[in-house]
């Protein structure tokens, strides 16, 4: 971006009062979602003719596959077609192709798809689906990332090294090391000698699962002109459409000959990002040409054949001065990235880029190591990484802080990253609001008023964590926006970030009226199509609100400039004297003259011999940020600049634990965040109070587990639980920061997935303040209180 | 099998099969869109309905069993415009997704009929079988005790 578009609009309109940024608009989503009116994938008709998919899935982690009988199926009452492997032997993924649409040789995870039914219903596909026999070769699987990267472990994917990925991939030739990305910085060996206090140790993060409440669901339709339209519940409609159109290209797709739909998603979380089982139903209804084919996941299948957030091992090493200054991070991530990486690869490389955490750290030694295993393909969940490495890092943070007599809240702000201190890989740290958000935070939990419970079989506890992450994209992942004015001076705008549920539209709405003086409910901005809608890259990475932000701003400084130009040609006032109020073109020099749009905007304005000028407005913006690049070097890390900047904050809780049966309850719960500015301040909270409640359910009860043959044993709401209304904090406090990013729409940075990061630790921190207890690994169950508890009182 | 029920205060006549689920016959075959698929198995209360005005999980009843009940749905609450509830919901930022929406709407209904001035443990209790996975639940508690008597507790 250059110093000229920075601040577009602050630039131009002076210090003019915000009246629609910056207001807690009603979102423009809500008629629709209180009242029944959204409509989801799964609630679309598509006549007598929808035909029903149900996939064949590998109940092993690792087999050959033998055979495939699909004799009996095919003969099975109600069905159309089936297909397997052989029917689509091409490769597809995000940032590395790593896998096919259907299991060719090998099964790699428990639930891998195998073959695929259509029939004309559910029960017909589903039945049709059990008479398909495949013969397997039963493989010993890898379960531990540890062992996969063990010297003579098989590996998964011996064609490594064939496979096509993104240039700042590096994966390990003869090993099970799909990316291995470190970070070089400074004499690590050196401060590590010269540090007065080290200290060291192991964390382990489980797998978990994002549980948006609604299943993936997809309907795939290939028409008698060749035409392939595809409606998924997606956060990622125009990346669908490429994978779709390169992973099928041998068919003879082009990207305009593929076309994705995608209304209203019943939650992503980062689940219903890039493309899963997704390509399945593209490829079923090829083979049914006329036929639209739903395919809709089991809420089982929802747990096993999703991405899933990757387990972690994380060997810390942190050195330090007696006077609490950070001087070395050596930080190892193991990452269990399952069966295929291609989206998760990039988690494990974000995380990589910024495992020193939110601090000034002048010696780096980063290793995040993405290692295949025979458990479900890892992919991207809230927080990208960070949400996983920050456990051990903040845990490790306040024992260290306590090891040299430091208050805990003292050694972050002494450490803190502030803006130009240097990163990890050589770029700078933008603005930010850290300190603040440190004493604000602090002082919503009474930092350093210890409390005493009444209950004397309870103990009181307090916890404070930091947390930053930039978005993990691609250099030149772009946004774009169409804007058209109506005759009434109403707008529609469309764009293709997807409205996951956290306000996305209402807030691009906010940022055109803002400059169009338009009031917020006169906007309109409409679900992705990518026939109709411009590019979008995905809605990931917290990136939508400055990236599709400054799209949209730019589509309306443009219809601005029309407007005025429109009011030039016909009363001869000078563009720069012109400005929007209330709807109306008014003028700096002339306070008389006032235009309504809705006069003009489509019809245009009739001259004194009786032609007309103008007609209508319409407009585009995009943006990409023209100023990273992710070129570094292999072995340091150093050169690029793959991060466009950080959204940092601090979490804090006040918790009660039953010191017999270590039952937790969160009594208050504080969450900072800067948003640079809050384009609407009650959606920013939002984004607090849920992202939180979903941090906190990840470190007090939620759990992957899997048996010994890499089989998840509790795919489903009773046995892998949620929080429900009572599993919340007693009080939740959403504190918004807002240090302006110079380059983000009125100063505005993503928030969204920020606001769960800091959770994990910041229980890890206040159980031990409480208990005297430190546990390692997560989640921090109740039992596991308990028995840390016993243990205690045992030495 | 005959099933005669009504449905947002209107009567149908379907012919369905015993296997059939309220939800299924609501969806596919009156096209009734707000009650959703979440989980089939009666865990995560999207698919909520009201049966005579008591709150259900429609992926678990049969069709059959509904026969002479009348059924309420959001979309049957939202004919003559908002209820003070879903004007609170809106308020207050009470959904993101809108997945869970729906059921979560028609369990406050049905708790605020119950009992119009209920406490924050109240609230929870009515809606401990809904899950949502977007908003925490604190938005979606407070338009709920807004909606009460008292307006607050």
């Amino acid at each position: 971006m250059t110093p000229t578009d920075t601040f577009l609009f602050e630039a131009e309109s002076g210090n003019k009062d915000l009246e629609s940024v910056g207001t807690p608009a009603v979102r423009i989503d809500g008629r629709d979602k209180i009242s029944g009116a959204a409509q989801f994938v799964d609630d679309i008709d598509f006549g007598p003719g929808l035909l029903h998919a149900a996939i064949v899935e590998s109940p092993h982690a690792y087999a050959r596959i033998i055979s495939i009988d699909t004799s009996e199926a095919e003969k099975a009452e109600g069905v159309v077609r089936v297909a397997t492997g052989t029917d689509f032997p091409y490769k597809f993924g995000m940032y590395m192709e790593d896998r096919y649409i259907f299991a060719q040789d090998y099964v790699r995870f428990v639930g891998e798809q195998v073959a695929g039914v259509v029939a004309r219903t559910h029960r017909e596909a589903v039945q049709a689906a059990k008479l398909i026999k495949v013969e397997y070769e039963v493989l010993t699987p890898l379960l531990d990332p540890r062992e996969a990267v063990a010297q003579d472990a098989d590996l998964i994917h011996p064609d490594l090294d064939d496979y096509t990925h993104v240039p700042w991939f590096f994966p390990q030739t003869n090993t099970n090391i799909a990316h291995l990305r470190k970070i070089r910085k400074g004499d690590t060996e050196k401060a590590f000698a010269e540090a007065d206090y080290v200290l060291e140790d192991t964390y382990t993060v489980p797998r978990y699962a994002h549980c948006a409440i609604e299943p993936h669901v997809t309907v795939s339709k290939l028409d008698f002109a060749d035409r392939l339209t595809v409606w998924t519940a997606s956060q990622s409609p125009h990346t669908q459409r490429h994978l779709f159109a390169e992973a099928l290209a041998p068919l003879g797709f082009t990207h305009k000959d593929v076309r994705v739909i995608t209304p209203y998603v019943g939650g992503g979380f980062g689940g219903k990002a890039g493309v899963s089982m997704e390509i399945l139903g593209a490829a079923l209804a090829t083979l049914v040409k006329g036929r639209p084919v739903k395919l809709r996941w089991t809420r089982e299948q929802e747990f096993y054949n999703t991405y899933q957030r990757q387990g972690v091992v994380a060997e810390l090493k942190v050195g330090v001065k007696s006077d609490g200054e950070i001087t070395a991070v050596e930080h190892k991530l193991y990452w269990d990235a399952g069966a295929y990486v291609e989206y998760g690869a990039n988690v494990v490389n974000a995380a990589g880029l910024s495992a020193t955490g939110p601090y000034r750290v002048p010696n780096i030694t980063n290793d995040s190591l993405c290692i295949y295993t025979n458990l479900p393909p890892g992919g991207p969940y809230r927080g990208f990484g960070y949400s996983e490495f920050h456990f051990g890092l903040e845990s490790h943070m306040d024992r260290i802080a306590e090891a040299i007599g430091m208050d805990p809240v003292e050694f972050r702000r002494k450490n803190a990253i502030v803006e130009g201190d240097e990163l990890a890989y050589g770029a700078h740290m933008n603005p930010s609001g850290m300190l603040e958000a440190i004493d604000r935070t602090a002082a919503a939990i009474d930092w350093g008023v210890e409390e005493e419970s009444d209950n004397p079989n309870t103990v009181i506890g307090k916890g404070i964590s930091l947390f930053w992450k930039a978005p993990a994209m691609p250099p030149n992942s772009s946004s774009a926006s169409f804007l058209k004015f109506n005759e009434d001076g109403s707008i529609n705008i469309t764009v293709s970030g997807m409205e996951l549920g956290q306000g996305y539209l209402t807030v691009m709405a906010q940022i055109a009226a803002e400059v169009l003086s338009v009031p917020v409910d006169k906007i309109r901005v409409e679900t992705p199509d990518t026939d109709r809608n411009p590019y979008e890259w995905q809605t990931v990475a917290s990136h939508v609100t400055w990236s599709s932000g400054l799209a949209v701003e730019k589509a309306a400084i443009e219809a601005r400039a029309k407007i005025f130009d429109v009011i030039h040609q016909v009363y001869g006032y000078e563009d720069d004297s012109l400005y929007l109020e209330d709807e109306k073109v008014k003028c700096r020099t002339d306070p008389s003259f006032a235009k309504s749009l809705s006069d003009f905007v489509i019809d245009g304005i009739q001259t004194e011999d009786g032609t007309w000028r103008g007609g209508p407005i319409v407009a585009s913006g995009k943006f990409m940020p023209e100023f990273t690049n992710a070129n570094s070097d292999p072995e340091t890390g150093q050169g690029g600049h793959p991060n466009v900047h950080y959204t940092v904050g601090a979490t804090g809780v006040i918790l009660e634990i039953d010191k017999e049966t270590g039952r937790i309850w969160v009594r208050k719960a504080a969450l900072a965040v800067d948003a640079g500015r809050a384009i609407n301040p009650d959606l920013v909270k939002g984004q607090i109070t849920g992202g939180l409640v979903q941090g906190l359910a990840t470190v007090l009860y939620e759990d992957m587990r899997f048996d010994e043959g890499g089989k998840l044993l509790n795919p489903n709401f009773t046995d892998y639980k949620i929080p429900t209304a009572f599993d919340i904090p007693d009080e939740i406090i959403p504190i918004i920061v807002e240090v302006p990013q110079p380059d983000g729409p009125f100063g505005a940075r993503g928030v969204g997935e920020h606001t769960m990061i800091g959770a994990a630790p910041v229980i890890a921190n206040a159980v031990y303040n409480a208990l005297g207890v430190r546990i390692k690994s997560m989640p921090i169950t109740q039992e596991k209180v308990a028995m840390a508890i016993i243990e205690k009182s045992e030495n | 099998m005959d099933l005669k029920i009504k449905i947002n205060g209107e009567d149908w006549t379907l012919d369905v099969a015993p296997a059939d689920t309220l939800l299924d016959v609501l969806r596919e075959r009156v096209g009734t869109k707000s009650p959703k698929i979440g989980c089939e198995r009666g865990d995560c209360g999207s698919c909520t309905v009201l049966i005579d005005g008591r709150s259900v999980r429609s992926c678990l009843v049969l069709a059959v069993e509904a026969d002479g009940h009348e059924i309420t749905t959001v979309e049957g609450i939202s004919y003559d415009g908002l209820s003070e509830l879903q004007t609170l919901f809106l308020e207050n930022n009470s959904f993101q997704c809108g997945f869970c929406t729906p059921g979560i709407v028609l369990s406050a209904t049905e708790l605020l009929e119950q009992n119009p001035n209920p406490t924050r443990h109240d609230v929870q209790e009515a809606l401990a079988g809904n899950l949502c996975r977007c908003t925490g639940y604190e938005p979606i508690i407070d338009a709920v005790l807004a909606a009460g008597d008292g307006g607050s507790e």
